[in-house]
């Protein structure tokens, strides 16, 4: 019999086992051992490690991030949380040009085993400040690593294989996964940072995802199947270092590709992933690769705009079908659930 | 402060006087390609802070690293092949003079982005207090430093957890060419603003090396003893261009007056004339001093020089710790 566990609690197992397993390990955040836990990923963390290991902080990201670079350079495996990526960006600074840059510009001699946890929001009106996805931005930076896991398994396993990765880590949630349930084995298991996985084998057309998006790409490979189409989908897991060559695999025996990403069009994650494929592999290419994308414009707050920001299933759908020349099913188009579009099911309401 | 004493630090000082101005000539051969902030004129605050530092506390610094690099007991040969780009370099030649290392002393690192290594500083010493060890840990800045915010963050931090960091802010009254004039108000007082953090504070002449070593001896008691951290503002006066090896008066930013003000309260010849007035160092040890200290430096700059550069492998190692 398999286990299911819901991601947050699968985060909320991988931070106890890491903390069981190293003395090393600490957790600190605004708000780690308060009564909401982070979304409940670091519920009783402190009672059963003591306030010495498990800590909340001054709202200081900034300089917190210097003092967790700091402890990490004298032999410390910090694990730091945000509640938001856009809370994150306060340490812009420490992240790029301290952590990442440490190992290189010191010749070697120094390494930062940091793994910093951000959670990207959705829906239920986080507006402009509180929704951002900015893996592109960590991503850009040699030195960093960046992690975005789709499953409770990957997130377990992944958040493991960061917090013993020897270089800094920006492990990136999304807030609508937190309540997914999913298979995840008891103890101490890695997913190696770096691979990607083929979640749903095609023919016909490779869906890039990532985090969420991973889950609308699923919902879109359904709506796809009725019109007699087959996506495959690749989640890559990890933004940096990419996974190219399982990618360019996938895309290499389907010539096409539709490139999903959790944030903006331009610069970004889809862009990239866009680019190596018009590089390594245009040959192959059956038509142009597409990307979906965020439009270009901060998250507005009210849902009557929200609701239209976000790429889903039946967008992507519509990209992959355009990419095919195949008409779609009308009857199946677009399933009417009568459901919010703000949340990510009906157990969510609100308010974070 | 005994003479034997002084005269160590003397000699310490005139160490890293000598060696700055040894990079200062040899800047012009060009064969230096990284920007380097000379520390002349503030020699007393890097060897009266360090003095009293054991090679197994921390010390982390800025852009104007070297003094406190030698002060700690850095290595001079593998700091001269740093700025020469070398793969013998303390940092195999990636970091240059702004990223200086040496471990085996701890001195941790250099960085120049002004105020960022203090709450790293402050890291080191949680760190090592988690586990379990009692090191002290110096975050060398200027007071440019002093207007970051990561500077109060890091204040905040450390009294909360009274960890033991000793804060030194050498005051040389310019952030490159901009006076405290247009950074601070008047009466902004940085004792004052450390006590609203709940750090001990105490002010000094930073051109002094026996006021900078008995309030840096305080500190860092202090800290071992587990009082929390301490924030240390030494007055002194940077004597060169902010950044090369130039005399840069004739900007026009500061005046003739003033650097020749500072000149005359050059800590290097306060510390000779005080050990000349007490019989403790006569002309010929000052001789035997600088040649001795020369003899160091043309060795570290012939290592240096005959050194080979990094391989082209060496690009894209190190970006990631294996």
């Amino acid at each position: 019999m398999t286990r299911e566990l819901g991601f947050a609690q699968a985060i909320n197992e991988a931070l106890d086992l890491c903390l069981a397993n190293d003395p090393a390990v600490y957790v600190v955040g605004l708000g780690v051992p308060d009564p909401k836990g982070i979304f409940g990923t670091t519920l009783g963390l402190q009672q059963k490690y003591g306030s010495d290991r498990v800590m909340d902080m001054p709202t200081s990201e900034g300089g917190m991030t210097g003092v967790a670079i700091g402890s990490a350079l004298v032999g410390m495996r910090p694990i730091m949380t945000h509640q938001r990526v856009d809370f994150a960006l306060l340490a812009i600074e420490q992240i790029v040009n301290q952590a990442a840059k440490w190992h290189y510009m010191f010749g070697g001699k120094m390494r930062v085993p940091l793994v910093i946890r951000m959670i990207v929001g959705r829906g239920w009106g986080q507006g402009p400040q509180h929704s951002q996805s900015l893996q592109a931005w960590f991503a850009h930076v040699p030195g960093l690593k960046v992690v975005m896991p789709a499953t409770p398994y990957d997130a377990k396993g992944l958040l493991i294989a960061s917090v013993e990765d020897d270089s800094p880590v920006i492990f990136i949630e999304h807030r609508w996964l937190h309540n997914i349930v999913g298979h995840v084995p008891e103890g101490l298991y890695r997913v190696p940072i770096g691979e990607a996985r083929v979640v749903r084998e095609g023919r016909d057309l490779t869906i890039v995802a990532m985090s969420y998006m991973t889950l609308e790409a699923l919902r879109a490979a359904e709506l796809l199947r009725a019109d007699g189409v087959e996506a495959e989908i690749v989640d890559v897991r990890t933004v940096r270092p990419l996974d190219e060559a399982l990618i360019l695999a996938s895309v290499r025996k389907t010539g096409r590709a539709v490139a999903l990403d959790t944030s903006w069009k331009t610069a970004g994650f889809a862009a990239e992933i866009v680019a190596r494929i018009a590089e390594e592999v245009f040959a192959d290419l059956k038509a142009p690769p597409r990307r979906a994308a965020l439009p270009e414009c901060p998250t507005p707050t009210t849902p009557a705009l929200a609701n239209r920001y976000y790429p889903r299933a039946a967008d992507i759908a519509a990209a992959a079908r355009e990419l095919l020349g195949v008409a779609p099913d009308g009857a199946l188009a677009v399933p009417a659930t009568g459901l919010p579009l703000d949340v990510p099911d009906p157990s969510f309401t609100g308010p974070f | 402060m005994n003479a034997e004493t002084l005269g160590e630090l003397f000699y310490a000082m005139l160490r890293i006087r000598l060696v700055e101005e040894r990079i200062a000539e040899l800047y012009a051969e060009q064969e230096m390609r990284c920007p380097v902030h000379l520390c002349i004129g503030q020699e007393a605050v890097a060897v009266g802070v360090c003095a009293n530092l054991s090679p197994d506390d921390y010390v982390l610094s800025g852009h104007r690293s070297h003094g406190h690099y030698l002060a700690k007991g850095g290595n001079l040969k593998t700091m001269l092949a740093e700025l020469y780009g070398k793969v013998t370099g303390c940092a195999q030649g990636k970091g240059g003079s702004m990223h200086l290392v040496d471990l085996a002393v701890g001195f941790l690192g250099a960085a120049p982005i002004v105020g960022s290594t203090i709450p790293i500083a402050v890291g080191a010493a949680f760190g090592s207090a988690l586990r379990g060890e009692r090191r002290v840990a110096v975050a060398f800045f200027g007071e440019g430093a002093t207007e970051e915010g990561i500077f109060h963050e890091s204040l905040n931090f450390a009294a909360m957890k009274k960890l033991p960091v000793v804060f030194v802010c050498e005051n040389n009254l310019y952030s490159v060419y901009s006076p405290l004039s247009v950074r601070q108000p008047a009466e902004r007082d940085l004792m004052a603003i450390a006590a609203g953090h709940g750090v001990a504070a105490e002010r000094g002449d930073g051109n002094d090396v026996a006021v900078v070593y008995a309030l840096a001896g305080e500190a860092a008691a202090r800290a071992r003893q587990g009082g929390g951290p301490t924030l240390l503002e030494l007055t002194t006066y940077r004597w060169r261009e902010h950044c090369g090896p130039l005399y840069d008066n004739d900007l026009g930013y500061r005046s003739e007056a003033e650097f020749e003000g500072w000149r005359q309260r050059c800590p290097v010849a306060h510390a000779e004339r005080t050990l000349g007035a007490r019989g403790a160092l006569d002309e010929a040890e000052i001789a035997r001093m600088h040649a001795a200290i020369a003899a160091e430096i043309d060795d570290a700059v012939a290592f240096a020089k005959t050194s080979p550069f990094p391989k082209p492998s060496a690009l894209l190692e190190h970006v990631y710790a294996q």
